[in-house]
C-alpha cells in the first residue's frame, strides 16, 4: 500500500509509532504530485524543499520524543493564504512573485502543531468563483474525471486531498467554496462558524464572510486539522474568544436522539435528480442510526444568492482596491502614477473585475439603501431563519450543490449559471453557523455527491460528529478516484 | 447696497500623540525628521491579508477631547471605510467613521478681541487614521513616505458658526491650546501634525439659506488661515457684487502671494462609498470609561483664567498669559503652591523669566529654575538680604547654572548691606571724594541727592540696601549744613 493512500489520522498515528517517518511520507506526496499534477493541476506552488526540511525536522523531534497535533504530516495550503517565504498569489496576476514576509495565523498554528507545508493550491483569483476557471494562472482537473472542474474556489485543495497529493489541506469558504469543491471531489470540507478560525493573513475576498476550513479525506481529518486551527486570535478582531472544544474526542458516533432539520426549500427546482435521491437516502440512513428528522422551512433562502452577490462584491471592491503596483506586486509603468495604478489593475480577470464593478455600483450613493442596504437587511432575514431553526432542530441536512461537478467550461460563458454552484452553500455564509460537506454518493458518471450539515453558532463538533456516524456506517469515503496520467 | 454675513465652519484634522498607531503597533514618529518608510509594517502598508486592531489609548485621547468639546458621546461606534484611490492610501480605503462618529453636539467658548465670549457649536469629532505623504518629483516620479499611514487622526468638525477671519483665528487658536492642555495633540500647523480648513461661503444678510461654500487647504500658521479667510471672503464678495456665481471648490493658499487659487473642482460631489468596516466589530464607549476619562480630564484653560482672576486676582492679561500653555501654567502653580504670592510671581515669570527662556529657546519644561528656586529668590528679597536688582542677576545665573539663590548670593557676595554703621562709613566716604558736588548740593542743587546714592550703589556693586542707602545719605549731606 503506498503511504499516500492512508488518511491524515492513520498516517499521524504510524507516525507515532514509528512505523513511517515524515520525510518517507513527504517524498511519496512529492513524488505522486511529479507523477500527477502536471495533468490535475492542483497546486500552483509546491514549495518541496522547504516541505522535506519540515518534515527532516518533524522527524527530528520525533526522534527526541516530541509529538505535535500534526507532527509531520503533509499539509497543503490554498494559495490565498499567505506562508512566509513561500510565493502567495490569491490565484490572481496581479500577485504574482509576491513573497509574503508573514505567516497567516492559520499557518503558524500549522507549523506550531509540527505540520509539513507541501505547496500552494489553485484557487480561482481572490477566491472568487466556482471552478478554479477564474484562476489567473491554471484551471485544476477533477481527479474523478478530468474533463470536469474540481469546484471553487478552493479547487486545488480539494483535488489534492481526493488525489492523495496531500493528507489533508486548508480552504477558505466565503459562499461555499470549501463545501461546494468538497462536495465536487468526494472529500470532507468545513466552513467553520465565522470567527472560530483567524483570517489573520488570508488575503480579503469578502470580509464579513471570509473563513478558513480544512479539507480531509476523512471527517476524523477534518477534525484533526480544525483542531489545530481554530481559536481566538488578538489580531483578527472579528475572531471569536471561546474556548475550542476537542472536536475529535466529540466523534462518537451516536446520534441516538439528534433533531436534524431538512429544509424543504434546498430541495427543490434546479436539483439534480441524483443528487435529490442521494441526500435522500442519506437522510434515511441517518433516521435509522436513531436521528430523528423533521421538515423545516427557511424561507428567505431565495434571498441569499442575491444577497450574497451585493454584498461580497461590495467588500471586494475596497478589498481589492490596495493592488496597485505601488508597494508589492507586478507593476505595469504607466505615464504617471494614476496611469501606472491603472495599467497595473489591467492583470485582474474577467470576474474579478466583474465583482469589483458591481461592488463599486452596489455602494455608490443613490444605490446604497437600494442594494448593499437592502442584501444587509436579508442577511439579517435569513440569519433569524436559520435561528429560529435551530430553536427545534441540532443539526440541518441538505445537498451541498444543485448538481455534481460540471464540465471544463461548461458555465464559463454564463456568469448566473456559474453563481448557482453556490445556492445552496452560501446561505450558511450569510449566517451565524457553520457547514460542512461530505460523500453521500456518486452520480451515474462517477461523480461523487455531497451532503451538507449545517449547525448553529459554534457547533462545529456536533456537525462533525453527525458526519462521523454517517461516514462510519456507508464510508463512501474509502472509494477513491482512480489514476489517470 | 446689500450687505453680506460670512458663513464660515471649520474642519481641523488632529494627529493624536500616542505611542502606537491607530490599528498597528508602528511608532507615531515625528514625520519631518524620521527617516522615511523607518515607521510601517505590513498592516499599515496595506498588505495582503493584514488585518486593523483599535489602539484603544487613541479612544481614549478622542474622548478626552470630546469630553473638553462638551460633545455627547457615541454609546456604540461603528468604523466605516471610506474609498478612494490615491498612492498614499495604502488599503485604497480610509478606516473612518460615518454614520456613528464617535461624539456629537458639542461646544467650544472662543474669546474675541475686546474680551467678549461666544459658544461655537462643534457637528461631530470622529476617529480615522491619517495617510502617508507623497512627494512629486519634478519629471523623475512620485515618492511615498508611509511614516503617517496608520497615525491616529480626530476630525474635528465644527457648526457654521463663524463669521469673520477674526473668529475662525480665535477658534483655532483656542482648539489648539485645548488639544496641547490635552496632551494628545502638538498644535503644530507646519508639520502638518495639526490642518485647519476653512469651508467658506456668504450669503445676503438676513438670509437663511447657505451660499456656495469653498473649501481651502494647505494653510499651515494661524495667519495663513486668518489671511486665506479674509482673502476667500473679499474675493467671494467681489463676485456675488458682480453678480457672479461662486463655484464650489477646493482652493489653495499661495504664501507668497498671499491669495488662494482654485486647486480641484467639487462640482460633483465625490462619492466614498462609505460602508462599515467588516473587519471591525463596533467598539463600544461605556459610562464607566467616559467617566474615568473625564475624571482625568485637566482643568482647562478657560477655568483656570477664571480661578486665576477670582482665587488670586490676577489681572486678565496676566491670567491670560499664564494659561496659554499649560506647562506654564503648572509652573506658575507650583511657585504658588510653594508659598510665592501669586502676583508677584506672575510678574516675575512674565518680566524676568519669559525673556530668559526666549533668548535661550527653550521650554518652560526644560529650564533649569524651578518653581520652588523663584520662590526661594523672592524670599531673599523679601529679607533684605539681596536687593530686587540683584535678585534679577541671581535669577540669570539660577537660569544658567541651576544653582540654588543662596548659593549664588553668597558665591557671588550679593548679600545686601543693611549694616546702618557700615553703610554709613561708605556713604561718609563718598561724601569725601566728592566735596565739589557736597559743595554744589548745599548750594541748593538738591537732586544732586539721588546721584550721590548711585555712587553709594556703585561703590557697594549693588548691595547697598537702597532704601537705607537713600535714608543715610539725606542724613549725612544735612548733617552738613
Amino acid at each position: 500500500m503506498n503511504v499516500t493512500e492512508l488518511t491524515l489520522t492513520e498516517l499521524r498515528r504510524r507516525l507515532r509509532q514509528g512505523s513511517v517517518t515524515s520525510v518517507a511520507a513527504t517524498e511519496a506526496v512529492l513524488q505522486r504530485i511529479i507523477d500527477l499534477d502536471n495533468d490535475l493541476r492542483a497546486y500552483l506552488t509546491v514549495s518541496d524543499a522547504l516541505a522535506l526540511e519540515m518534515a527532516r525536522d518533524a522527524d527530528e523531534r520525533r526522534a527526541l520524543g516530541e509529538d505535535g497535533p500534526l507532527l509531520g504530516v503533509p499539509i497543503a495550503v490554498k494559495d490565498i493564504i499567505c506562508t512566509q517565504g513561500v510565493e502567495t498569489t490569491a490565484g490572481s496576476r496581479i500577485l504574482e512573485g509576491f513573497i509574503p514576509p508573514y505567516d497567516a495565523t492559520v499557518v503558524a498554528r500549522l507549523r506550531a502543531a509540527g505540520a509539513v507545508i507541501v505547496g500552494k493550491t489553485n484557487t480561482d483569483e481572490f477566491a472568487m468563483g466556482s471552478s478554479t476557471e477564474n484562476s489567473g494562472y491554471v484551471t485544476t482537473r477533477n481527479p474523478w474525471d478530468h474533463e470536469h472542474v474540481p469546484g471553487g474556489s478552493s479547487g486545488g485543495s480539494a483535488a489534492a486531498v481526493a488525489a492523495g497529493l496531500a493528507f489533508g489541506a486548508l480552504g477558505t469558504d466565503t459562499g461555499g467554496s470549501v463545501r461546494q469543491p468538497a462536495s465536487f471531489c468526494g472529500v470532507v470540507g468545513m466552513r467553520p462558524t465565522y470567527g472560530r478560525v483567524s483570517r489573520w493573513g488570508v488575503i480579503a475576498y469578502a470580509s464579513s464572510l471570509d473563513q478558513v476550513g480544512p479539507f480531509g479525506r476523512t471527517v476524523a481529518d477534518c477534525a484533526a486539522i480544525l483542531q489545530v486551527i481554530a481559536g481566538h486570535d488578538a489580531l483578527d478582531s472579528t475572531s471569536i474568544d471561546a474556548p475550542v472544544p476537542d472536536y475529535e474526542a466529540a466523534l462518537t458516533g451516536d446520534i441516538s436522539g439528534l433533531r436534524i432539520g431538512v429544509p424543504q426549500e434546498y430541495f427543490a427546482e434546479g436539483l439534480d435528480p441524483q443528487v435529490d435521491a442521494a441526500v435522500g437516502r442519506a437522510i434515511e440512513q441517518l433516521e435509522a442510526m436513531g436521528a430523528q428528522t423533521v421538515v423545516i422551512s427557511l424561507p428567505h433562502t431565495r434571498y441569499a444568492l442575491p444577497a450574497y452577490y451585493l454584498i461580497a462584491p461590495a467588500e471586494a471592491s475596497a478589498n481589492l482596491a490596495r493592488y496597485d503596483g505601488v508597494r508589492y506586486g507586478p507593476r505595469c509603468e504607466g505615464s504617471n502614477v494614476v496611469d501606472t495604478v491603472k495599467q497595473t489593475r489591467a492583470l485582474f480577470g474577467a470576474e474579478t473585475k466583474r465583482r469589483i464593478m458591481l461592488g463599486t455600483y452596489a455602494l455608490s450613493a443613490g444605490y446604497y439603501e437600494a442594494y448593499y442596504g437592502q442584501a444587509l437587511k436579508a442577511r439579517t432575514l435569513i440569519q433569524n431563519d436559520f435561528l429560529q431553526a435551530f430553536e427545534s432542530v441540532d443539526v440541518i441536512a441538505a445537498p451541498t450543490c444543485p448538481t455534481t461537478a460540471f464540465r471544463i467550461g461548461e458555465r464559463t460563458a454564463d456568469p448566473l449559471s456559474m453563481y448557482l454552484a453556490d445556492v445552496l452553500t452560501v446561505p450558511v455564509n450569510l449566517s451565524a453557523g457553520c457547514g460542512l460537506s461530505l460523500p453521500c454518493g456518486f452520480d451515474d458518471a462517477g461523480l461523487p455527491i455531497g451532503m451538507q450539515l449545517i449547525g448553529n453558532t459554534l457547533q462545529e463538533a456536533t456537525v462533525l460528529n453527525v458526519a462521523y456516524a454517517y461516514e462510519r456506517a456507508t464510508g463512501w469515503n474509502r472509494k477513491r478516484p482512480v489514476e489517470t496520467r | 447696497m446689500n450687505r453680506f454675513e460670512a458663513v464660515i465652519g471649520l474642519e481641523v484634522h488632529a494627529e493624536l500623540m500616542t505611542n502606537a498607531k491607530m490599528f498597528c503597533g508602528c511608532r507615531v514618529v515625528d514625520s519631518v525628521e524620521a527617516p522615511p518608510n523607518s515607521a510601517v509594517c505590513p498592516i499599515c502598508l496595506g498588505m495582503p491579508g493584514m488585518l486593523p486592531a483599535i489602539n484603544r489609548r487613541a479612544v481614549e485621547f478622542a474622548l478626552r477631547v470630546a469630553l473638553a468639546l462638551n460633545c455627547e458621546i457615541q454609546a456604540e461606534n461603528v468604523f466605516a471605510r471610506k474609498n478612494y484611490f490615491y498612492p498614499d492610501l495604502p488599503k485604497g480605503y480610509q478606516i473612518s467613521q460615518y454614520e456613528l462618529p464617535l461624539a456629537r453636539h458639542g461646544w467650544l467658548e472662543i474669546s474675541l478681541p475686546g474680551g467678549a465670549k461666544r459658544r461655537v457649536g462643534i457637528r461631530r469629532v470622529h476617529i480615522e487614521e491619517d495617510t502617508g505623504k507623497l512627494t512629486h518629483l519634478d519629471g523623475e516620479g512620485s515618492l511615498v513616505d508611509y511614516n503617517r499611514s496608520g497615525v491616529p487622526l480626530l476630525e474635528i468638525v465644527s457648526e457654521p458658526e463663524l463669521h469673520s477671519a477674526e473668529e475662525v483665528y480665535a477658534y483655532a487658536v483656542r482648539l489648539r491650546q485645548i488639544l496641547r492642555y490635552l496632551q494628545v495633540n502638538s498644535g503644530d500647523l507646519e508639520k502638518g501634525v495639526l490642518r485647519v480648513e476653512p469651508n467658506i461661503s456668504l450669503r445676503p444678510q438676513g438670509s437663511s439659506e447657505f451660499g456656495t461654500r469653498t473649501e481651502v487647504k494647505n494653510l499651515n500658521s494661524f495667519r495663513a488661515l486668518a489671511a486665506a479667510t479674509e482673502y476667500e471672503l473679499q474675493r467671494q464678495e467681489a463676485i456675488l457684487r458682480q453678480g457672479g456665481e461662486v463655484a464650489q471648490e477646493t482652493r489653495g493658499w499661495h504664501e507668497g502671494r498671499r491669495e488662494t487659487f482654485s486647486q480641484r473642482s467639487k462640482e460633483e460631489a465625490e462619492d466614498y462609498r462609505y460602508f462599515p468596516e467588516p473587519d471591525l466589530p463596533p467598539l463600544f464607549v461605556d459610562k464607566a470609561w467616559i467617566d474615568r476619562v473625564r475624571q482625568e480630564l485637566p482643568e482647562l484653560p478657560a477655568a483656570k483664567v477664571d480661578r486665576y482672576q477670582e482665587d488670586l486676582d490676577l489681572s486678565h492679561y496676566d491670567a491670560s498669559v499664564l494659561t496659554e500653555d499649560r506647562p506654564i501654567a503648572e509652573w506658575f502653580e507650583a511657585a504658588v503652591k510653594a508659598g510665592g504670592e501669586p502676583k508677584r510671581v506672575a510678574n516675575w515669570i512674565i518680566n524676568n523669566l519669559f525673556a530668559l527662556i526666549n533668548e535661550s529657546q527653550q521650554e518652560i519644561t526644560s529650564i533649569r529654575v524651578t518653581p520652588e528656586g523663584l520662590v526661594s529668590l523672592l524670599k531673599l528679597v523679601d529679607e533684605e538680604t539681596i536687593s530686587h536688582n540683584s535678585a534679577k542677576d541671581v535669577l540669570v545665573e539660577m537660569f544658567k547654572t541651576g544653582k540654588a539663590p543662596d548659593a549664588i548670593v553668597g558665591e557671588r557676595g550679593l548679600a545686601q548691606i543693611s549694616d546702618e554703621q557700615a553703610l554709613e562709613h561708605i556713604v561718609s566716604k563718598v561724601l569725601a571724594l566728592n566735596a565739589q558736588q557736597v559743595q554744589a548740593y548745599l548750594e541748593g542743587k538738591e537732586q544732586l541727592q539721588g546721584w550721590f546714592v548711585g555712587q553709594v550703589m556703585r561703590e557697594t556693586r549693588g548691595k547697598a540696601n537702597p532704601e537705607l542707602a537713600n535714608e543715610l545719605v539725606t542724613k549725612l549731606l544735612e548733617r552738613r549744613r
